[in-house]
């Protein structure tokens, strides 16, 4: 079936997400084309009320709300995606290669991410990043590699039951190496289970890196981010007014929206019909 | 009995093995480093006597294994250091607020544990209904939430709209009962309303499975009633997961009170933990993730236990 018939028959929730997550990225890609303003400009006095030149009124700084809200779809979305592709590189393929090797690498590999994970991920990161400074770069690293553990405990799991197929064994006795073995008959038995993973865990490291941007943590003033535009502008809630609400809104359907798509995903490759 | 028993064993000894490699980690995180923690945290300004004296204060003269043992050895005694930050012992800081946490947790458990255990029931019960589809949804969508989008939006609604419970939670020390629960309520309902998605989902997931199989068939052939077979039948062999996720869930409270208590000012280990990270107070940062990584791993450890103990084929092995 082509991808377009799927589409056609996907429920509704699935059609919705698959919607929001093409304006999240055409936003975040033509974010200067789109913003009236720039990303740190300062435009007119604090807290000004919606309307007028200022479509959804300006932050504490006097910044333009709806430019930052465009910008941070950039920064917010792309260390997120980074973030996310670094976990599955590093997880994912440690998690293929302990399940070709298995033996002591597997048991050791295995141990250190037992490990790892008996830490609170938000705990063990707050730990690091006290430790390193609450730069960007080592954000996306240090949860990168927590995230890692996660994916290299789903993909070992995948591979496990991929590696006893009989034309891995084939390709064993051909003599093929390491490097074909997990690239040409491990990883393309492994990926539907694993795409469907990478959405729930950009989900994650997503609402991670948004959790901490918004405890003052995570990505650093002045870039626009929509965990710390939360942060900044709260006292307005107090008020009644719900511009700070728009970040965290925008937080909460991107992610509603990858998780529709991925349960419909997982819905349709497991076969499943509802139960 | 026997292998139930080595099988308990084998997890009690892993929590405190990883009880103790986390000991560790936290123990060298301030190695980590980059150069010299005593210079770092004095600024480059600093002599180098200064910088000594403090590399003295610190224990930081001692070969790093004297380090460890006299770190454990305090700790264990309930010494958790001083603060860098302000010079009080860490016991005191931490003292009151764990207390404040704790009980943030445990209001939101006892919330939100019933109510996710029978809305799970009653999904599972009648799935495919519009009641189930509605259920769904809305708990596919409240996982995705972050935790401070929910609570501003409890503010904004209950606090600031309807004015039926204050937006700040910060307590005095010799707060009432009657305050203290009042200005818990809407933090508990952040926390409830975050992990009841969770459990929901898995106890209707495991409960159907089970309402598939075989001896419920047969249950339902011999016209054994409705409620019996949930209660009876069921529900038994569905505890294991249920127990298992109602844990998991609680360990997430643990951690999840960081975010919620940020939000509602309330005075608790996580807002200390995020102050003392945003200070770089490194012995803070210590001892408060010791304690939440304890409790977490103490929960993980009980949901292992827990469900090997109410499995009922682990505990009545044939023959």
């Amino acid at each position: 079936m082509s991808f377009l018939k799927q589409m056609l028959r996907a429920p509704l929730s699935a059609k919705f997400g698959l919607l929001v997550i093409v304006v999240y990225i055409l936003v975040a890609l033509f974010a200067p084309v789109l913003a009236p303003f720039g990303e740190t400009q300062v435009v007119g006095e604090g807290f000004a009320p919606w309307g007028g030149p200022f479509l959804l009124g300006t932050d504490n700084l006097g910044r333009d709300m709806f430019s930052r809200l465009v910008y941070g779809a950039r920064n917010t979305l792309g260390i997120a995606f980074l973030t996310t592709v670094l976990a599955f590189l590093l997880g994912g393929l440690s998690g293929l290669v302990a399940a070709i090797k298995g033996g002591a690498i597997d048991q050791g590999l295995s141990r250190v991410v037992d490990i790892l994970m008996a830490i609170p991920q938000l705990i063990f990161a707050l730990l690091i990043l006290s430790v390193v400074g609450t730069t960007a770069t080592s954000l996306v690293l240090v949860i990168a590699l927590l995230d890692a553990t996660r994916v290299f405990r789903l993909s070992r799991a995948v591979a496990m039951n991929v590696v006893v197929q009989d034309f891995v064994e084939a390709a064993r006795l051909r003599g093929e190496g390491l490097w074909w073995l997990v690239t040409r008959e491990v990883l393309p038995n492994a990926a539907a289970p694993l795409i469907a993973e990478f959405g729930l865990r950009f989900c994650f490291v997503f609402l991670f890196i948004s959790a901490l941007s918004f405890l003052g943590l995570g990505i650093q003033p002045p870039t626009a981010d929509w965990g710390s535009m939360v942060r900044d502008n709260a006292v307005l809630i107090t008020f009644g007014d719900i511009s700070p609400l728009l970040p965290a809104l925008a937080v909460a359907l991107i992610t509603v929206s990858v998780n529709f798509v991925v349960d419909w995903m997982l819905h349709q490759s497991s076969g499943l019909k509802e139960c | 009995m026997n292998s139930i028993f080595r099988l308990l064993l084998q997890r009690l000894a892993l929590g405190l093995l990883s009880l103790f490699a986390v000991s560790v980690i936290i123990f060298l995180a301030v190695g980590m480093l980059p150069g010299d923690i005593a210079q770092a945290m004095l600024g480059q300004s600093a002599t180098p006597e200064t910088v000594a004296a403090f590399r003295a204060q610190l224990g930081l003269d001692m070969p790093p294994l004297t380090r460890f043992g006299h770190w454990i050895w305090n700790l264990l005694q309930g010494d958790l250091g001083v603060s860098l930050a302000n010079q009080r012992p860490i016991a005191e800081l931490v003292g009151a607020r764990l207390g404040n946490t704790f009980s943030l947790a445990l209001l939101a458990a006892m919330v939100s544990v019933p109510l996710a255990l029978l809305l799970g029931m009653l999904a599972a019960l009648y799935r495919n209904s519009w009641f189930d589809r509605l259920l769904n949804t809305s708990a596919l969508s409240a996982v995705s939430f972050p935790e401070f989008f929910v609570a501003y939006i409890l503010i904004l609604v209950f606090a600031v709209k309807l004015n039926w419970f204050p937006s700040i939670s910060n307590l005095a020390p010799d707060a009432s009962l009657g305050t203290i629960l009042e200005r818990s309520v809407l933090p508990v309902a952040t926390l409830s309303l975050v992990v009841i998605a969770q459990m929901m989902r898995m106890t209707r997931a495991s409960l159907i499975n089970l309402l598939a199989s075989p001896y419920i068939e047969m249950a339902r052939l011999k016209g054994v009633s409705q409620s019996r077979i949930i209660f009876r039948h069921a529900l038994p062999n569905a505890l294991a997961p249920i127990v298992n996720v109602v844990a998991l869930n609680l360990a997430y409270l643990v951690v999840g009170v960081v975010v919620v208590e940020v939000v509602f000012v309330y005075p608790g280990l996580g807002q200390l933990l995020v102050d003392s990270v945003a200070k770089r107070d490194i012995p803070v940062v210590q001892a408060c993730s010791l304690i939440f990584a304890a409790t977490y791993i103490l929960l993980n450890t009980s949901a292992d236990v827990l469900s090997i103990a109410s499995n009922p084929r682990l505990m009545h092995p044939k023959g």
